[in-house]
């Protein structure tokens, strides 16, 4: 299975590159541009098939070391890959 | 009094650090590789500045979990002293040592140069040397030193006397423009509740020969002596 994860700054943590990138765009002429925000995007293969175990795993995994939860959220989500 | 200095791959501050200790101040030094989990025999463990693991995923996240990190986290709990220098400061963070995170620089730019910082609490091992109010001139260079910690953690850090230097001008003021990387109330190293782990973006082993401009690096590394003496 594939657990996707989507990580980005935590809400209220300022974002530099967010801010960069929302300047960039308006300069395009993306004036209906209110904010970015620019994260990650981890895949991570798991052999296991069961997905409730997956889930728990992936939580795990999140604490311990792909999330910085003072400065990030995230969300994840389980395919079959 | 004998120093360790980790050496994580990517490290790069590694041997001016040994080298410091070693010639300016004249201490039994060694070099230790990230996957060696025994510091019997330490006093004092530096984590030196660099980019481990090539700040792959976070500054100081893969380093965090490394066996050298697992030791030294055991180290600091039997009350041994731990100093991390920019990206050893980031690790500690990482390593759940240290409270609080090292987030991008503010404006999104790598920053190298002189930096004055006010010492503002010298009860510690690691600026007893200093007096409080005292401004030192230091090096800083790294792009992730945004300093952030939530307000209650903070409140207890102030309390407690963790936070010991804070980016300031050359006067002593602790200014908005004085602030390199956007760091919460200008703080630019702290220490644990039991102060004996202190974390600083600033190089102190840059700032302790006077061919380098500035030997005020030289007080922290003092402190350290003088502490365990």
């Amino acid at each position: 299975m594939l657990i996707k994860f989507f990580i980005k700054p935590r809400k209220g943590v300022l974002d530099p590159q967010g801010r960069a990138v929302t300047e960039n765009l308006r300069s395009l002429g993306f004036s209906d541009v209110k904010d970015v925000k620019v994260g990650k995007y981890i895949e991570v293969y798991v052999q296991n098939t069961d997905r409730e175990k997956a889930v728990e795993e992936a939580k795990q995994m999140a604490k311990k070391a792909l999330v910085n939860e003072i400065i990030e959220d995230y969300e994840f989500e389980i395919v079959e890959d | 009094m004998k120093f360790g200095v980790a050496v994580y791959p990517g490290s790069n501050c590694d041997y001016d650090t040994y080298r410091v200790l070693r010639d300016v101040l004249d201490q039994e030094v060694h070099l230790i590789d990230y996957r060696t989990a025994d510091l019997s025999g330490f006093d004092c463990v530096v984590l030196p500045g660099g980019f481990s693991f090539g700040d792959y995923l976070r500054p100081g996240t893969l380093a965090a979990h490394t066996p050298l990190t697992g030791a030294v986290k055991e180290f600091a709990d039997k009350g041994g002293l731990v100093i991390g220098i920019c990206n050893g400061f980031q690790i500690l963070t990482e390593a759940h040592l240290l409270p609080g995170a090292l987030m991008p620089n503010v404006h999104g730019k790598f920053v190298c140069k002189h930096q004055y910082l006010r010492v503002e609490s010298t009860d510690n091992p690691f600026t007893n040397q200093c007096e409080e109010g005292q401004i030192l001139k230091i090096p800083i260079a790294h792009h992730d030193g945004n300093y952030f910690v939530d307000d209650e953690t903070l409140t207890k850090m102030e309390e407690n006397g963790q936070i010991i230097l804070r980016y300031c001008d050359e006067y002593g003021n602790i200014t908005e423009k004085a602030n390199p990387n956007g760091s919460i109330k200008n703080i630019a190293g702290i220490t644990n509740e039991r102060k004996n782990v202190f974390g600083l973006m600033p190089h102190p082993e840059r700032a302790a020969e006077s061919i380098l401009g500035t030997e005020d690096g030289l007080y922290i590394l003092r402190s350290i002596l003088e502490s365990y003496s």
